[in-house]
């Protein structure tokens, strides 16, 4: 599998990375390398093989549904670059 | 008096307790070294001497009382994946300008607990994605080693690269590094350092930047073995704050060191014969199972049929999972910011602005691998060859094999700016060709210093254990550390 120049831009639109037409081609270039490599893949018989989902024999540990944190709206967009009363600033999304 | 930067933690520790030095002139030594040297290395991108000078000056006071911890007075670098609160944290990328978390990750709150001393945050890979440390923002780190009779600049490997120059360049006596894919071992072995990934679930990752979750782990790089060991042994810990994280007794490990590795079964993985291996390479493998061997070792012939696998598979879980991890990074919540039309250009702004090029082609890559249509094709049948990959250790370890010797890197330290690794991001890739298998099983892995190539640049082996059990590969390294008898100090050019 390769992919070509419309396949690079619609990634790079899932992605929410602005590409530029003049590095389009790059991109394809790289990416298809990287898919080329990957490609040896392939000839692994996987019949039957279970995929991971845990490098450690361990179910993923709960914890009890409850309150255990917060109540510091302050520090939590302190480090943000536009707030306005604790709350995350963004250009208008509805009309 | 001697130079306090040349010692080793144990010996620094010893003379601490027996108040031959403070720790406060400790640190001073380190915080002028760095001054000295971090123009020329770019190890930090960060100091904090204020910071510094006040944890040392209460370790004097609770040494002063008999109240040292196990590290005590120790300064220490921080790699800047680890939240440090109130401190430069970026993960070496402009897309986190400016972020002080409100938070100290737990891993470092572990260390600080112990009585190290912060320095500050070492340099690295921009997210941890590169093997040579100059996909950061802040630019590459320079390798205190040098070929011989040369004046051209070295990685240091990466994405730890900064830790790993920091150590061996004694600007700290040890530091905190992270292991995705070899970031920890590979740059270990650039500069003659000692570097171990525990098991996946031993050290916590709450607060440390993620990259690939399931992959990665913190770890130490440390001039010895034992000093390694002593930091492992303060780093490693159950965290209910990391749902990864396993409940399980730490050992001390520095105790282990010395235990010599008479009777264990040491494998030797046929697969990991590549095909262009320099020689000098297998000569340094075959010397190191020499030396294990005179110490009453076994060693074994043994096959890990899925090993070429594991470059390809990591190269799409590992893209997948950054993917996923990265899309936090949105020009809203922290960072960088570039305002756009409306919120979706704000958001492709900002990432395409804050991001460097080798994370965007990573983001682009999972994002592609996770995308509907290729899912199955590529990330489900991924994960099936990472279960065949770790079925192939469980198979050795359970046929009586204690820990597996293999080379650390498929060649020394190469130059800043390699003409041919910059025009195939593949041949960059390979440099954690024998490292990433690890990741992939969750298991422990150490690279220790074991010779020198021929123009006079460190070599290291790599020794693969079995799940949670750190200590063999602590006391098998310090055989080959002791056997190699290497003086590991770089000529001094910065």
């Amino acid at each position: 599998m390769s992919v070509d120049a419309a396949t690079v831009k619609r990634i790079g639109r899932l992605a929410r990375i602005r590409i530029e037409e003049n590095e389009v081609e790059t991109y394809r270039g790289e990416l298809n390398a990287i898919l080329g490599f990957v490609a040896q893949l392939d000839e692994v018989n996987i019949e039957g093989v279970e995929p991971m989902t845990s490098v450690t024999p361990m179910a993923l540990r709960r914890r009890d549904d409850k309150v255990t944190d917060g109540n510091y709206a302050e520090a939590v967009v302190a480090n943000a670059p536009l707030t306005e009363d604790n709350f995350f600033m963004v250009p208008k999304v509805v009309e | 008096m001697t130079d306090l930067t040349r010692l080793s933690i144990a010996d620094a520790r010893k003379g601490l307790d027996a108040k031959t030095f403070s720790a406060r002139e400790l640190t001073d030594a380190y915080l002028a070294a760095i001054e000295a040297a971090n123009p020329a290395l770019n190890a930090y991108v960060a100091v904090t001497p204020d910071k510094a000078r006040d944890m040392a000056e209460a370790s004097d006071a609770r040494i002063a009382k008999g109240e040292a911890g196990p590290l005590e007075g120790i300064p220490l670098g921080i790699k800047d994946l680890f939240g440090t609160k109130g401190v430069h944290t970026q993960a070496a990328s402009h897309i986190l300008d400016g972020f002080k978390p409100g938070y100290e990750s737990s891993v470092t709150s572990n260390l600080w607990r112990d009585g190290a001393v912060m320095l500050g945050k070492l340099n690295m890979d921009e997210f941890a994605m590169g093997s040579s440390n100059e996909t950061s923002y802040y630019g590459p780190v320079v390798n205190p080693w040098r070929a011989k009779g040369s004046d051209t600049d070295l990685v240091p490997g990466g994405s730890s690269g900064g830790s790993a120059s920091a150590v061996a360049a004694w600007l700290c006596a040890g530091a905190t590094a992270t292991d995705t894919g070899g970031s920890i071992r590979q740059p270990a072995a650039f500069t003659g350092t000692v570097g171990i990934k525990p098991t996946y679930g031993r050290c916590s990752r709450w607060g440390v930047v993620a990259f690939a979750s399931s992959l990665d782990q913190a770890g130490p790089i440390a001039r010895t073995v034992e000093d390694a060991a002593l930091m492992m042994t303060s780093m490693s810990g159950f965290d209910p704050k990391d749902s990864t994280s396993v409940d399980l007794a730490v050992p001390d490990f520095a105790a282990a060191v010395e235990r010599g590795v008479k009777g264990l079964v040491i494998g030797v993985p046929r697969e990991y014969r590549m095909d262009g291996m320099p020689q000098e390479i297998e000569a340094l493998w075959q010397e190191g199972l020499s030396w294990l061997k005179a110490e009453g070792a076994e060693i074994r012939d043994i096959s890990l049929p899925h090993t070429k696998y594991a470059l390809p598979a990591y190269y799409i879980v590992a893209p997948a999972e950054a993917s996923s991890n990265l899309a936090r990074y949105d020009g809203v919540k922290y960072g960088l910011r570039v305002t756009g039309k409306d919120i979706t250009d704000l958001y492709e702004m900002s990432r395409a602005a804050g991001f460097g090029r080798e994370v965007k082609r990573r983001v682009m890559i999972g994002t592609y691998v996770l995308s509907a249509g290729y899912y199955d094709a590529y990330y489900v049948r991924a994960q099936k060859v990472r279960t065949l990959i770790k079925r192939d250790f469980e198979q050795v370890f359970a046929a009586g094999v204690d820990a597996i010797l293999t080379p650390a890197t498929p060649s020394a330290a190469f130059g800043i700016g390699d003409a041919a690794m910059k025009a195939d991001p593949v041949k960059m890739y390979l440099n954690d060709i024998f490292t990433v298998t690890v990741n992939m099983a969750g298991l422990p892995g150490i690279a220790v210093p074991a010779g020198m190539d021929g123009q006079g640049l460190p070599l290291g082996l790599q020794l693969i254990g079995k799940p949670f059990d750190e200590e063999t590969l602590f006391a098998a390294a310090r055989v080959i550390e002791r056997s190699a008898g290497l003086d590991l100090s770089p000529a001094k050019w910065w």
